[in-house]
């Protein structure tokens, strides 16, 4: 029982860390610019099927695979920020909405006639494969890897944000958008390379995801949910908030499966509600 | 939305002309008994019609004129169609009283999630909503003894009409019932938006923090607002069940809310007859494309969605009254 209960609290963990990689990027956007981005999904979507094309097609390797899911997914999420939402940022909420999903349609259909809509298969390396014995528990050598790049990425965007010059700029603009600007910062450029940033590291999370969840065309639209939970459950524009919102999220939802699978995803969406109702701007909400 | 001043010292004078019936109005409702002689095969299609053009209107009656930003609305169709269906198969198939308990049943429901509602917003309102509707698809599938889960409800028996017009195969009574019921929404909607309490949703709308210092109690006002709106759903998902006597559980899916709102902006949210050509536009697209895979259906609607709100962010009918406005 104890070793079951850890092993589902292992797999949870490297669940929420798959999660975190997703959608800390919609947070830290989100907290700067209020912009609402459903496509966000999509651009995880879209390094996932870079990912695969660059291992089947060309026959990278994995971990040459991983940034480059992460360099396209930034490059055209930077290219559609300039070009068609920065038009958005001074528009209602719902105008937001439905433009972004407009785009997560067109992505879907667009990856259907790529790819079809089977369900994508890449092969990892030998070395990632099986799993390991760590003090009588069989844990799956890939999702110690999640957990590790995830922790890795944590580092690194912590480190960027307090240490760092770009960081200063981005927690300015976040916590007071027009002192920032009078000071003479240039917002939308900190908001552009945020952006950029954000949907690589969607991407990243995309081609990571293959393995544990698969990748097909409704993977913008599935994975959307979990990533707007996350980040209104952790707050926006905070990097913690998201890290526990998702280690939360990944923990219940597969406790949820593995303990009650009658009533499926029923928890995670009751403990949704029940934490904005408590909290409308989310456990380590500011604003 | 600019919603022009008074100009007449009398207030409500202003507002009984602004809920004068206008001579569109007439022709469009002319014009919807025409399937009725004209298209016969497609009456199916034009009660489908009907029955998603009154839960568009009840969802414009939230959304567009109270501003409140709803991705959970199929709830309550799913509601309504659920309870419909369940008391029909209870043994009682009487349509009328059937409608008004599913109705009353989602209304109720809708009111006690008023009270989480009102008290969030941006997009924590949004999470809220989707997060309801999620919650509630996910119950009707784990409680499939009651709701025959994925199987959807079977088995649903509904009589006459006032116990004389039969729903027949050809759908004249399914259509004269949906739109009989479309007609009484649109009647009560209009009279909602005309009145004073129509225009304080609207301030709310516009400024939602100059509301109280006017004295308005806001809250008060949306909780309304979002309970009869919810009734409306529920009756619309009702209709549904007693029209096609089936029930499935995709009456409560995300897609369904997020379709309604899709055909909505397309027509244009804030006024009625926005919500009821979206959905025509939407419906009869869709059966017309139907042999298309459904995939490359979404993406002209995706196209669709990011052109009207880059270029028309009223909508199909904002922008057509804009430029008779220009002409004068």
């Amino acid at each position: 029982m104890i070793s079951q209960l850890a092993i589902v609290l292992f797999d949870g963990f490297a669940f929420g860390m798959l999660l975190f990689v997703l959608s800390v990027g919609l947070s830290v956007t989100l907290g700067l610019m209020n912009f609402i981005n459903l496509a966000h999904g999509a651009f995880g979507m879209l390094g996932g099927y870079v990912a695969v094309t660059a291992m089947r097609g060309l026959g990278w390797p994995f971990l040459a695979a991983l940034p480059a899911a992460f360099l396209a997914a930034a490059g055209i999420s930077v290219l559609l920020e300039r070009t068609l939402f920065r038009r958005l940022y001074k528009s209602g909420e719902l105008n937001q909405v439905l433009f972004t999903i407009g785009v997560v349609f067109v992505a879907a259909a667009l990856a259907t006639y790529a790819f079809g809509t089977v369900q994508q298969v890449i092969q990892l390396p030998a070395w990632l494969r099986g799993s390991v014995e760590v003090a009588g528990l069989r844990l799956g050598t890939y999702r110690i890897f999640i957990i590790a790049v995830a922790l890795a990425i944590t580092g690194l965007l912590v480190f960027g944000l307090e240490r760092t010059r770009l960081g200063a700029r981005i927690r300015a603009a976040v916590d007071n958008q027009r002192v920032a600007q009078g000071l003479g910062l240039d917002v939308e450029k900190i908001f552009a390379v945020t952006f950029a940033l954000g949907s690589g590291l969607a991407g990243l999370g995309g081609a990571l995801a293959i393995e544990i969840v698969g990748l097909d065309p409704s993977f913008g639209f599935h994975y959307l949910v979990y990533v707007l939970i996350v980040v209104s459950v952790g707050g926006l524009g905070s990097v913690a908030g998201s890290f526990f919102g998702a280690a939360l999220l990944g923990i219940c939802d597969v406790a949820g499966k593995y303990f009650v699978p009658e009533i499926g995803s029923f928890l995670i969406y009751l403990l949704l509600v029940a934490i904005l109702f408590v909290r409308p701007l989310g456990l380590f909400g500011k604003r | 939305m600019t919603v022009e001043a008074p100009t007449l010292a009398d207030p409500h004078d202003w507002l009984r002309r602004r809920s004068r019936w206008s001579v569109f109005e007439i022709a469009f409702w002319v014009a919807s008994l025409l399937p009725f002689f004209l298209f016969q095969t497609y009456l199916p299609l034009a009660s489908q019609i009907a029955i998603t053009a009154l839960f568009a209107v009840s969802v414009d009656l939230v959304l567009g004129y109270a501003g409140v930003v709803t991705l959970g609305h199929a709830m309550f169709f799913g509601l309504g169609a659920y309870s419909a269906g369940l008391i029909s198969k209870a043994g009682w198939g009487e349509p009328l009283t059937g409608l008004i308990i599913a109705g009353l049943f989602a209304g109720l429901v809708g009111y006690i999630a008023s009270f989480i509602i009102v008290r969030v917003q941006h997009l924590a309102l949004i999470m809220i909503t989707l997060g309801f509707c999620l919650l509630t698809y996910e119950l009707a599938n784990s409680m499939s003894w009651l709701t025959g889960g994925t199987d959807g409800l079977q088995g649903v028996e509904t009589w006459p009409i006032l116990g004389v017009f039969r729903f027949d195969l050809w759908g004249y009574a399914a259509y004269g019932y949906a739109l009989a019921a479309l007609f009484l929404g649109l009647v009560l909607s209009r009279r909602i938006v005309h009145s004073s309490f129509g225009l304080s949703l609207r301030g709310i709308r516009e400024n939602v923090r100059r509301m109280p210092a006017i004295g308005s109690d806001y809250r008060g006002h949306l909780q309304k607002i979002y309970t009869i709106s919810a009734v409306m759903a529920g009756c619309a998902g009702a209709l549904l069940t007693q029209t096609t006597d089936t029930v499935s559980l995709d009456t409560l899916s995300f897609q369904r809310s997020a379709d309604v709102v899709v055909m909505l902006v397309l027509g244009g949210t804030g006024r009625l007859y926005g919500a009821v050509v979206g959905t025509i536009i939407f419906m009869v697209a869709r059966d017309q494309l139907s042999d298309m895979n459904p995939q490359y259906w979404y993406f002209w609607i995706g196209l669709l969605l990011m052109v009207v709100v880059l270029l028309m962010p009223r909508g199909i009918l904002g922008s057509l009254a804009q430029l008779a406005r220009r002409r004068d």
